[in-house]
């Protein structure tokens, strides 16, 4: 049996045994593959970030650890700054190379940046070793060694401390990044694009930001390295040694912070056992483990594609439930809007597709504390409509006005911020995440948290504000029990429904429901109704697009009815019901 | 500039544009068809060129012990595939086109090796002891990962990289090899030489775009790879089998890269990493394609290899960084061009 705090002396006994093992009796050739690994695992955990939560990914992270590494070798040997001092600029410097790069790929489909990395990479590695202030392809050396004070850190054993303090605060900075307001938007980048913009993240700006990071980290490691080895030349840099930090970032596991220290230290032993064993084996010495990164690279990818650190876990005591931090503030909410002021107006919305028509000259209209149904069958118009509304999709005549305020050329993250939540037709949850992770993305726009705060868990006041509000809509909807439990365990009809949370977490004037009944089970679908009932009680504004006329009627207060991208009817749900139009349409046209 | 200067530049950057171009097309193909972006692309070259090279020494090609290697790894797997399904049809397709196929070359391989044919023969063999490979390493890398993201794909297609790029150095050690040309001979076109080698160059890769086009255009096989490229649920589901288009680009590929190593080999030293960075100067090609356009792909390669060409001759030490950079206004202009994708 385990209790939560086995797992934390475990923790505790890993962190003594690393802050030991220099002052026993080991060989010093480990002391030197341990600081190895420590700078490997720096450049590996933002890799970490990049591919296993961003869902982006770099074979150029070398190149970045070697513009930290020249820039704090040059400004030491020749202009004689203190290396305390390049620390910043070295780390700078990894940012000013990333951000041009990033900016001309995050808008192109995700395989470009590593493409561009690529090729990038091999150029950098070759640049490198053509500057004559960088020593060509001789280097730099005469590096002076990190100090404090009269103490050099000299002897391998004794910049270990200094390494390994590095990997321990990036670790929990990147810790602490992925459980904010920023990380959970850069971990929502996985899952697409689509529903992290409706909820307000710039999903350009939050893949630019993860991949500076990520180069930040990789060019730290690269100044630790300049200071450990106190002389550099291009090859640690090139774009194999690129591949091979990737590589032990899928080892690692993708998507686990701690699991990059893992990968980075089981390649690296690799790496060391391989040297020694297959010149044994094949007899000449030439770098075959290459071969065996090789295959192991494929293979983790096809039999355990998030790594081996999910494997260690199991095997580690269990930790505790996270418990929800108590928040000392509510976050701001909007002034309720009075019930019946016009909320969207739809005049005379058009769309054409070529020469499809598939919305024609649509007008209605939805009122604050209405629900109204925007119905017809397949084809009819309805979701093309609802694009247009949420900034998907672009009016081609007609306007639409929200608030008296025309939406179109907005794009869907500034519709949200106006305060138009939607859900999705095919939900668009993040699985691995928890169901108040995936509810507090909702709630993003409601926070003002950057990376600096987060990083340094200044952002827990709001955070726990975020997470206390996520909470809330988890418990109005009924989800209360789940909260914990991982996305992905829901049902279908749950998954529905915590959309819907979502969507309320980011304090709605209207909710805009995509087919929110479609796959449902009879009881499902009740249990549904009473939940937007209850929703219109507490002064929600809801327009839902539904084809399932009998889930409809006895819940909207009006409905609009589109066949052909064209407004056949419009009233209350009795009317529309007997509209002989309508009867046509849903059981064609009487002959 | 001087004019035959700059001619002859133009001549050397047509002739390695066009071993260019051929890559870029077989990239443009697997991407397109298996969406695999196919790094390993240029290990095809390398183990061609040195298979060649030792062809031409009479000395017997271990890409050959190769085959028959990556022939067991996928016989090996589709074993495990089977397991608990006795089904004696389909191992014994599996045997003969893992082991007996393979075993075939082999024999065919020690047979004419020490014969010393002539220079035809010994590239057709080479392409022969190369073709099948891509089968395999279908088979092996990338079959088992059908419906993973693209850039799964392109993170798997560069650990097959490495482990091909490795095996070539066990195979063929670290030295560089430099083969025969096809035929030796100068032509004077004018006041510029010209070699044979070079004629077999545009003539082969002529040839070979012409006869991609005529196989897409014409045949069965061709339609249901274009099929799959633009649609791959749609393909299936009108009885397009993917793995077939899947295995198909993979030896179209696999065969491009070996022709392109005979054509090359000749002109340049080859060591077991040079396939790489040729591979990736026919990507600079195919990206400039968007991955997507074969003419614009054939003429962004001769395009990056007279660029090369020139920059040899006037920065020779900043040839490779220039020619990779040329990814990056690529990139921007993409970037402008391309409408946002939402997904992969």
């Amino acid at each position: 049996m385990t209790t939560p705090s086995s797992r934390f002396l475990l923790v505790a006994g890993a962190l003594m045994l690393l802050a030991l093992l220099p002052l026993l009796p080991v060989p010093p050739f480990w002391i030197t593959l341990l600081n190895n690994i420590g700078i490997a695992s720096l450049v590996t955990i933002g890799l970490v970030l990049l591919t296993g939560v961003g869902g982006l990914t770099s074979f150029g992270q070398a190149a970045f650890c070697g513009f930290g590494a020249y820039t704090t070798a040059v400004l030491t040997t020749a202009y004689g700054f203190s290396p305390w001092l390049t620390l910043p600029l070295s780390v700078a410097m990894g940012a000013i190379i990333a951000l041009p790069l990033g900016l001309i790929t995050v808008r192109l489909s995700g395989h470009f940046l590593p493409l561009g990395t690529l090729a990038w990479g091999i150029a950098i590695y070759y640049l490198f070793g053509q500057i004559d202030l960088l020593g060509r392809h001789d280097g730099i050396s005469g590096i002076p060694p990190l100090a404090i004070g009269d103490f050099r850190f000299l002897s391998g054993s004794s910049i270990y401390y200094v390494i390994w303090t590095f990997v321990i605060l990036t670790a929990l900075a990147a810790q602490n990044l992925l459980n904010s307001r920023i990380g959970r938007a850069i971990r929502a980048l996985r899952g697409g694009g689509q529903a992290p913009e409706a909820f307000g993240v710039n999903v350009a700006r939050a893949k630019l930001t993860v991949f500076v990071l990520a180069s930040m980290t990789a060019a730290l490691a690269g100044w630790l390295y300049a200071h450990m080895q106190r002389a550099i030349n291009p090859t640690p840099f090139s774009i194999s040694m690129g591949i091979e930090y990737l590589l032990m970032a899928v080892v690692g596991g993708a998507g686990h912070v701690w699991g990059a220290i893992f990968g980075a230290s089981l390649v690296l032993v690799l790496k060391e056992a391989l040297q020694r064993l297959l010149p044994e084996l094949i007899g000449t010495s030439a770098n075959f483990e290459m071969i065996v990164f090789g295959a192991l690279l494929v293979a983790i990818l096809q039999l355990a594609r998030d790594g081996l650190w999910p494997l260690v876990l199991r095997l580690l005591p269990a930790g505790s439930p996270p418990s929800l931090p108590p928040a000392a503030a509510d976050l701001e909410k909007r002034r309720p809007v009075p019930a019946g002021t016009p909320l969207i107006r739809v005049d005379k919305a058009r769309k054409t597709f070529g020469g499809l028509v598939a919305v024609n000259d649509v007008s209605f209209e939805v009122k604050a504390g209405q629900i109204v149904g925007l119905i017809g069958p397949n084809g009819a118009g309805k979701s093309t409509t609802f694009d247009l509304i949420t900034g998907m999709n672009h009016l081609t005549a007609g306007q639409i006005l929200f608030n008296g305020k025309p939406l179109s050329g907005l794009s869907p993250r500034e519709i949200a911020r106006l305060g138009v939540a939607r859900t999705f037709q095919h939900p668009k949850i993040l699985p691995d995440m928890s169901v108040l992770e995936n509810v507090a993305l909702g709630a993003h726009l409601r926070g003002y948290s950057g990376v600096v705060k987060s990083v340094l868990h200044l952002d827990r006041p709001e955070e726990a504000s975020l997470l206390a509000e996520a909470k809330r809509q988890i418990e109005r909807v009924g989800l209360g029990p789940y909260m914990h439990r991982p996305a992905g365990d829901l049902a279908l009809g749950q998954v529905r429904i915590l959309e819907i949370a979502r969507a309320l977490a980011l304090d709605p004037v209207v909710l805009l429901l995509d087919e929110p009944a479609a796959g449902l089970r009879h009881g499902e679908k009740q249990e549904l109704a009473v939940l937007l009932r209850k929703l219109r009680e507490e002064g929600m504004s809801i327009l839902l697009v539904e084809h399932d006329m009998s889930f409809v009627m006895g819940l909207v207060d009006h409905l609009v009815v589109l066949d052909f991208g064209t407004r056949i009817a419009e009233g209350k749900p009795q009317e529309v019901r007997e509209n002989p139009a309508v009867i046509a349409a849903y059981l064609g046209g009487v002959a | 500039m001087d004019f035959t200067i700059a001619a002859f530049l133009m001549q050397d950057g047509l002739t390695s544009g066009a071993v260019y171009a051929l890559l870029g097309l077989a990239l443009v193909l697997v991407f397109s068809v298996t969406r695999v972006i196919f790094i390993p692309q240029g290990e095809f070259v390398a183990y061609g060129a040195m298979t060649l090279s030792l062809l031409d020494t009479g000395r017997f090609p271990p890409t050959a012990i190769l085959l028959m290697v990556f022939g067991a790894a996928a016989f090996l797997l589709d074993l495990w595939e089977y397991r608990g399904r006795y089904n004696a049809a389909a191992l014994l397709r599996s045997a003969a086109i893992n082991l007996a196929l393979p075993g075939a070359i082999y024999a065919l391989a020690l047979v004419l090796a020490p014969l010393q044919a002539g220079p035809l023969v010994k590239a057709l063999l080479t392409v022969l002891i190369i073709a099948p490979m891509g089968m395999y390493v279908y088979r092996i890398a990338f079959r088992p990962l059908a419906d993973v993201p693209v850039l799964v794909l392109l993170i798997v297609s560069v650990g097959l990289h490495l482990a091909m790029m490795g095996l070539g150095l066990v195979f063929f050690g670290a030295e560089g090899l430099r083969a025969q040309p096809l035929s030796n001979g100068v032509y004077m076109l004018g006041f510029l030489p010209v070699t044979a080698q070079s004629l077999w160059i545009y003539g082969i890769t002529i040839a070979i775009i012409v006869g991609l086009y005529v196989f897409f255009e014409h045949t069965l096989l061709g339609k249901a790879l274009r099929a799959t490229a633009i649609n791959r649920l749609g393909a299936r589901l009108v009885g397009v089998r993917t793995q077939l288009t899947g295995v198909t680009a993979f030896v179209l590929a696999a065969t491009i890269g070996a022709v392109s190593g005979i054509l090359i080999g000749p002109i340049t030293t080859i060591y077991y990493d040079t396939g790489f960075i040729i591979g990736l100067k026919g990507f600079v090609a195919a990206i400039i394609g968007g991955l997507a356009s074969f003419p614009v792909t054939a003429v962004a390669a001769i395009g990056v290899g007279i660029i090369e060409a020139f920059t040899s001759f006037y920065a020779s030490a900043y040839k490779e960084i220039i020619v990779f950079s040329l990814i990056i206004p690529v990139l921007i202009w993409l970037s402008i061009t391309t409408a946002v994708h939402e997904d992969d």
